[in-house]
Parts: C-alpha cells; structure tokens; sequence
C-alpha cells in the first residue's frame, strides 16, 4: 500500500498533465490538487521553493519539482507499464527527446506570442524545422516514439497532440498537417486515442480561451 | 579491446560538458579516445554523429553515438558498473541529483555565460542573477545534501559533483581574473565553497579540467572576438 501520492497541478497545464497521464498509466492513485497560479498557496512555495512552479509530486510527504525528474521518479517508482526501455543505449535515446523536446520550448512560445508578418514566418520556420527533426529522427517509421506503445518520449511531446492546435489556431497557420509531417499527423490521432491520453485532456473550448488570454497578454505586453 | 566495444569521445577543451563526461569515464576506468573538436569549424565526422544538435560532446560507444552530457553520464552509470556509483539507488535522492544537476546546469550556467557575454548594466544584472541563484543552491545543499557523514573522495563522486565542478571549476577563477567578479564567496556561500574546494583537491578533477590560464585566454578571446562586438550590433 502505497503512501499518500498528491500532484499539485494547474489544468490548463501540459506539463502537470504529463505527471497525471503517467501516474494513470501505471495506476497509481493520488490526489490532485489544483493551484490558483495567481495566488500560491503554501505547499507549493514550501514543496518548490526554487521555481515556486507546478508541477510538484508529494509522495509521502516529499515533494519532487520539474515535470521531466518527476517523470522519471514515477518511472523508478512504480515499475509496471514501463515507460521507458530497458536497454541502456535506447534509454539514451529516449532522454536524448525528452531533453530535445524541452530545449525547443521557447521555438514554440516564440510562435505562439507572434503576430502576423515577418516574426511571425520566422517564428513559424523554426518551428516546423523542429516538427520535421521529431518526426524524421524521433519518430521515424514508428508509430509512438515509444515504439508500438507510449513511453516517456510521447508523454513529453503529448503537449504537441492538443495544445499545439490551440496555438494552431490563435496564429492560424497549419503546421502539422498530414501532407506536410504525414507521420507526425498520424502520431498525433494515434496518441490521442490512447485511452489514458483521452480521458486526461483539458476541454478544447476552455483551453483555446484560456490561451487565448494569455497569449493576448503576451502580445500586449512586448 | 573489439573495435564495437570503443569509447570515443568528442569534445571541445573550454566546455564544461565534455569535461564532465571525461571524469565520469575514467572515474569509472574505462578506455576511451578523446577528439578534439574545433567548434568554430564544425567538422563533417560531428555532423554526422549529432545531427541534431551538432554540438559536443557526443560519446560513440559500439558504434553508437549518444548526445547530451546528462544523458550520457546516466548512460556512463548504467553501463559500466566499476568505479563510484553516480546516481544514488533511492529513487528520491535520484531525483534530488537529477533536479540540482539541472539546476546548475541550466540555471547557474547560463547566468555565468550571461555575464560573459555583456558588459555594463546588463552585466551586472546578470551577476544579480547569478548571486540570488547561488543563494538557492546554497540553502538546497543543507537539506540535502550534506549529511554529517558525506565524504568527498574518490570513491564517493557523483553526477552532481562532477555537473558542478565541471561548471565552477575553472570558471569561477576565470570570472574573478576577466571580469573582477568574486563568484563564490565562503563567507556568503560557505557550503558551495567547502564544495568546491574539496572537488577541486580530487586527482581525477585536478588532470582534467583546463588550467585556470588557458580557460581565462579562452574567454578573453572569445569575448573580444564574438560576444562584445554582437552586443554593438544595431
């Protein structure tokens, strides 16, 4: 019996929902708790001093921050469904994307906070450079990163299956499309059909309006 | 030695990443080739190997190469089983190494290379930066990691000491010599500096990071040559 796992997580967030999707994955149970983001409460400041961000993992107590080490804990923790290989070198590789997917972050929010005209085609290049690089090395001939079943790979990169369409959407252009990144696009249906994957998503409607806020802030604020 | 079974490493000598995995390596005795790599004039053998990034280091094992320098120290862990252990088993403390390991690397280093890079007010706010950081590392070090019975010797080297010595070692000298900045102060981080130090005095430390000159030439160089002439760039 395990002791009491918490996850303090924001919905609209991809990186809380990758936490929430690889504890279901394995079937762990936990309480989840949600944070007003515009006003901290006290566990979290005290569960993660350092960034003061979600999310953070609470197991027994003991708190764990950063979305990619607290996948990985997740991972050493409970070791049924594995979500990442066994062998050492494609253990690499696997840690090689979560890091790659991460790194290219700001690519994407750059994308994100652009507005229509020069900034916005460069910021939308990059983007679809790193699209081509996931889905030509990552992916390949695959159907999950992971192989035939998701691992830690597609839990990191998940957020590209349905916020990125949000994104998609505000700046309306297409990149991900099944004539330009077919395989890509085929992942995207593919890892949406996952049953834990389905049932954990945020509203679509909810969260357009809600990035729609942000982004509207972002654009404003430069 | 079977040709598959080679270790080689790619690397760049001022770039702390590279160091990092060479101590890991022969920390755990095992045989490699190390080559160069001029980064200012990307060769084809390292495109071909990280064609992602097309950085360093890479370290090529049976043939097969491995990008990222926290991917491979694990990688180095998992693998080769002689020599210090450099991430603890419990899986709490696993992610306690892997979260400051992290940190350092990112938050710390690229505060430092901030200040590298720029002069005047933005300078000194990234030394803000890097003060109030080092502050954070300093207060997570006492929770976690030393214990009254945390000896640093070669026996007990770990992935986080070798990310952070590899980050300050030579460093933090360059910072004072370039920039007259005391990074590191043992009455305002006594803990980082104790650290240090005693990582400093290890032999597998000691022949491997570049001499304290030869990083501050280094620096100096690529300071007049490319940083400071971007900054004046309309």
């Amino acid at each position: 019996m395990e002791e009491g796992v918490k996850v303090v997580g924001f919905w609209p967030s991809p990186y809380s929902q990758k936490v929430i999707w690889a504890l279901k994955q394995k079937g762990v149970a936990y309480d989840y708790i949600e944070e007003d983001l515009s006003n901290k409460s006290q566990l979290l400041m005290k569960s993660n001093p350092v960034y003061k961000k979600i999310p953070v993992l609470l197991h027994g107590g003991k708190p764990i921050a950063e979305s990619s080490v607290i996948l990985e804990y997740i991972e050493e923790t409970w070791p049924q469904n594995p979500l990442l290989p066994k062998e050492a070198y494609e253990r690499a590789s696997a840690r090689f994307w979560i890091q790659f997917g991460a790194e290219k972050g700001p690519t994407f929010g750059s994308l994100f906070t652009s507005t229509a005209g020069e900034e916005q085609d460069k910021a939308a290049k990059d983007a679809l450079e790193v699209l081509k690089i996931l889905e030509e090395q990552g992916l390949g001939n695959n159907k999950f990163f992971g192989g035939d079943s998701i691992n830690l790979v597609d839990l990191a990169l998940g957020w590209l299956a349905h916020w990125f369409q949000c994104i998609e959407e505000l700046v309306e252009i297409k990149l991900i499309e099944p004539t330009t990144l077919p395989r890509l696009h085929a992942w995207v249906e593919n890892f949406n059909q996952v049953p834990v994957i389905h049932e954990n998503l945020p509203d679509k409607k909810r969260l357009l309006a809600h990035m729609k806020s942000i982004r509207e802030m972002s654009i404003s604020a430069k | 030695m079977a040709e598959e079974s080679k270790v080689t490493l790619y690397g760049y000598s001022p770039c702390p990443f590279g160091k990092r995995v060479e101590m890991a390596l022969k920390l755990k005795g095992v045989p490699y080739e190390y080559v160069e790599e001029d980064l200012t004039n990307n060769s084809q053998m390292l495109l071909s190997l990280n064609p992602v990034h097309k950085k360093v280091p890479v370290l090529v094992h049976n043939g097969k190469p491995i990008a990222q320098s926290l991917v491979i120290l694990e990688y180095i862990d998992e693998t080769w089983k002689n020599g210090p252990q450099l991430l603890p088993k419990d899986p709490y403390k696993r992610a306690q190494v892997r979260f400051w390991a992290s940190f350092v690397q990112q938050q710390l280093f690229e505060s430092m290379l901030k200040e590298f890079k720029t002069k005047g007010e933005t300078q000194e706010e990234a030394s803000k930066e890097l003060f109030e950081k080092l502050k954070l590392l300093e207060e997570g070090l006492k929770s976690f990691y030393f214990d009254s019975d945390r000896s640093i010797d070669t026996e007990h080297v770990g992935l986080l000491d070798l990310v952070f010595v590899s980050v300050f070692g030579s460093y933090h000298k360059v910072q004072e010599e370039v920039l007259s900045v005391k990074t590191i102060d043992p009455e305002k981080s006594p803990l980082i500096h104790s650290w240090l130090t005693a990582l400093l005095d290890l032999p597998v430390v000691k022949e491997t990071l570049p001499p304290v000159e030869k990083m501050v030439a280094h620096i100096k160089f690529f300071r007049q040559r490319f940083y400071l002439p971007q900054l004046n760039d309309p």
